[in-house]
């Protein structure tokens, strides 16, 4: 934490010209600095290449399902894969990509403030990541784990032969770059407002932000104190969920679900952050109702931690238990579905354009409503015992967290990416990006609905050869999406350097960060901006369509 | 630490970043009230599972050092919070010799524990994966699991020991620098907050391993 010795604020001229890119050029000056800037974009890599390493795994998986005996010929590989994959997305790429990214560098900018509260806390986040995921990758690749993302007791403690406790070793470190980043979130959003910011007018995004550090904060303690517990019983086998004395294996359940279903929601917030900033903008309007968006997220949030139990309807816990999560289950869908009819409120009547970051938004709200819909069927207690470990539930979450949170991810990375880098990217080629991704996941993901209806269990090496067709149209969609992927990779690499220069504000948006130059100096603002009013204060209709025609 | 001033323009005066410190480390505390919850919620819950050996490990715990470590533990964050009242007045001096005692005092309880209390249970064969473990019969299950809870909690409540040592002797290295005056000493309370949170998960693991269920 950095204490203040003095009442005197001196800001180099340096930090005030130019931009943060051009703010010093050497290896040090980004691997040491402080600038929420900067230190977004070494998450930006880092997360970067995690998510092509995880999607690598994914392919392979998706490679050995073509035959129904199995392309890769052994089931130990097949295992270790779709552990990998599951390891890697969800805690290297999905929990951390929107907030250490698109959150670390836009939050002070919209904020009104010149950096986070703690910025070498930051920076030192970032080290606790790559530590934390260069260890997970070692154990990944030395050997690998074969116990599934969810490290099931007592497959995990006593009979899995994988490298178990390495990888946890690298999550438990990794979640507490997670939870100093909430932590620093949450102290700068309450702090850090610039005058006249009120909490009602704070964009939506960091609302979300918001809500999502709560989760990170007082989730993630808990995942770390439980893996602590299981790679202690795995090494020195005293075993804390071990039933040959009196432990219970289920109560590990218990407690990573109350982590990891939290966990999703840490993960899908930040998505509808970054959908409630792009669509006002696209349809130049303010969003349609804006005190229930907020406070969806909010309830979103509280209700996320009373929900855990739906993940252990089949596990044995009491009915009437069963019966209580399921509605509470049925419950956070209600916040939910309020956004979603928020944002098509939003563009009813507005001026809708169709740019890159719009097409991602509405095929996040497309994609999004069919994966929260599909949630509850497995969320009502007699269908979910028929559907729960099958590839029903496999190509839900993959709705939610592909299809909605990497669509948003995809936006919100268009959309800043002028601000971020003072370029703008090729539109027609984002658009067509965009297209493919959506075309290429439906094509992924809808036959495994069907497929998890007809009883095609996930997780398994070989299936019974009825399940083929189904089975190549996924892995063919997968290659469409992953060309899908590689695009923006390509031509977002290219507009960094033969990109148009973008000016501060091409989109006409509201909101503190684009009033600032684009790429914004390291000191964001040098003037502190005084808010006099709330976000999205788009002219009226009339008035807009009075100047048009 | 070389450009302190520097990572400071996001301020609006050193007053407000203090208390944005202070908010800063209330929420870590409250991280590791979690951290510490998840555990301590696994203990209670295995306890009322196996009653018999937990009662019947209680009973093999040392309750002598354990409520002396008490003793010494309360003292130490009472004699810190002496020191912070101190530089309020400004006394460097005697802020020092505060940051001393407790620390020291934070020396003993870890000699107590881990130098007498821990090899003590070494020797009884009380560890929970030892092939003699000491109790046997049908709370043996049990008491092995009461000794799991027992290494891991002390153990973690010893590592934030260490930490908060740590911490002690940053602060009294910028103590005795003079960097700390009535006006600023941000360090001292948010260090205070931290070794009293250490001192109260004790408080909530004395009973656990000492008392419930000792009687019986």
């Amino acid at each position: 934490m950095s204490m203040g010795m003095t009442d005197m604020v001196k800001i180099s001229d340096g930090a005030a010209e130019g931009s943060y890119l051009t703010d010093g050029w050497t290896l040090r000056s980004w691997l040491l600095s402080t600038d929420h800037k900067r230190i977004a974009l070494l998450y930006l890599g880092s997360i970067t290449f995690f998510f092509f390493i995880g999607g690598a795994a994914a392919a392979l998986v998706r490679l050995n399902l073509i035959v129904p005996e199995g392309l890769l010929g052994s089931a130990e590989a097949y295992n270790r894969l779709f552990t990998m994959h599951g390891v890697i997305m969800v805690w290297f790429f999905l929990v951390p990509a929107v907030p250490v990214t698109l959150g670390n560098f836009l939050i002070p900018l919209m904020l009104g403030a010149r950096d986070l509260a703690f910025p070498r806390l930051n920076l030192f986040t970032w080290y606790l990541f790559i530590t934390g995921g260069a260890i997970t990758l070692w154990a990944l690749f030395v050997g690998g784990v074969d116990t599934g993302w969810t490290f099931y007791t007592p497959l995990s403690t006593t009979y899995s032969q994988g490298h178990v406790v390495l990888a946890a070793v690298g999550i438990f470190i990794s979640g507490f770059a997670s939870i100093a980043t909430g932590l620093n979130f949450i102290v700068s959003i309450h702090r850090l407002r610039a005058p006249g910011l009120t909490w009602y007018r704070m964009p939506v995004f960091l609302w979300s932000i918001y809500s999502l550090s709560v989760l990170l904060v007082l989730a993630t303690p808990v995942l770390a104190i439980t893996l602590l517990l299981l790679a202690l019983e795995r090494l020195f086998h005293i075993g804390v969920f071990d039933p040959a004395i009196g432990g219970d294996p289920l109560l590990f359940q218990h407690l990573f679900w109350f982590y990891s279903h939290p966990a999703v929601y840490i993960m899908i917030l930040p998505g509808f952050g970054v959908v409630s900033e792009i669509i006002p903008t696209f349809s130049r309007k303010s969003i349609f109702g804006y005190k229930f968006v907020v406070w969806a997220s909010v309830s979103i949030a509280v209700i996320s931690f009373f929900v855990w139990g739906h993940h252990m309807f089949v596990a044995g816990t009491s009915v009437y238990s069963a019966v209580l999560f399921s509605i509470l289950s049925y419950l956070v869908a209600v916040p939910s579905a309020i956004k979603v009819f928020n944002w098509l409120g939003t563009m009813h009547k507005g001026f809708v354009r169709f740019d890159a970051p719009m097409l991602y938004a509405l095929g996040f709200i497309g994609l999004f409503t069919i994966g929260g819909l599909t949630g509850l069927w497995v969320a009502a207690l007699a269908a979910d015992v028929h559907l729960t470990q099958t590839y029903f539930v496999v190509a839900h979450f993959h709705y939610i967290m592909v299809g909605g949170m990497v669509s948003a991810f995809f936006g919100g990375l268009h959309f800043w990416w002028p601000k971020i880098t003072g370029r703008m990217y090729p539109e027609m080629w984002a658009r067509v990006a965009a297209l493919i991704m959506f075309i290429g996941f439906n094509i992924t993901f809808f036959p495994q609905f069907i497929l998890g209806l007809l009883g095609m269990p996930r997780r398994y090496f070989s299936y019974s050869p009825d399940f083929q067709v189904l089975n190549v149209l996924s892995s063919a969609g997968a290659s469409v999406l992953a060309s899908a992927y590689l695009l923006p990779l390509a031509y977002l690499t290219w507009s960094l350097f033969h990109g148009e220069r973008a000016p501060a504000n091409p989109w006409g948006a509201t909101g503190l960060e684009w009033q600032t130059t684009s790429p914004p100096p390291t000191v964001n603002f040098v003037e502190i901006p005084v808010v006099t009013e709330g976000p999205y204060a788009y002219p009226p209709p009339e008035t807009v369509h009075q100047q048009n025609v | 630490m070389s450009s302190t001033v520097a990572h400071d323009f996001q301020y609006e005066s050193a007053s407000y970043q203090a208390q944005t410190a202070v908010a800063g480390m209330w929420l870590f505390l409250a991280t590791e009230v979690l951290f510490f919850g998840g555990m301590i919620l696994t203990w209670i819950y295995s306890r009322h599972w196996n009653q018999l050996g937990f009662d019947a490990g209680v009973r093999q715990t040392d309750l002598s050092i354990g409520t002396l470590n008490t003793f010494v533990l309360v003292t130490s964050s009472f004699v810190y919070a002496l020191g912070l009242l101190f530089i309020r007045e400004g006394n460097i001096r005697q802020l020092i010799r505060c940051c001393v005692v407790t620390l020291v005092l934070g020396l003993i309880f870890l000699a107590l524990k881990f130098g007498v209390e821990w090899p003590e249970d070494f020797a009884h064969h009380l560890f929970p994966s030892a092939p003699n473990f000491k109790i046997s019969g049908p709370s043996e299950g049990g008491a092995r699991l009461f000794f799991i809870f027992y290494f891991i909690g002390t153990a973690l409540h010893g590592v934030h020991m260490v930490v908060g040592i740590g911490l002690l002797l940053w602060v009294i290295r910028r103590a005795r620098r003079g960097e700390f005056s009535p006006s600023y000493h941000t360090p001292v309370t948010v260090v205070g907050l931290y070794w009293s949170f250490v001192d109260i998960v004790w408080l909530t693991l004395y009973p656990l391993i000492y008392l419930i269920g000792r009687g019986r």
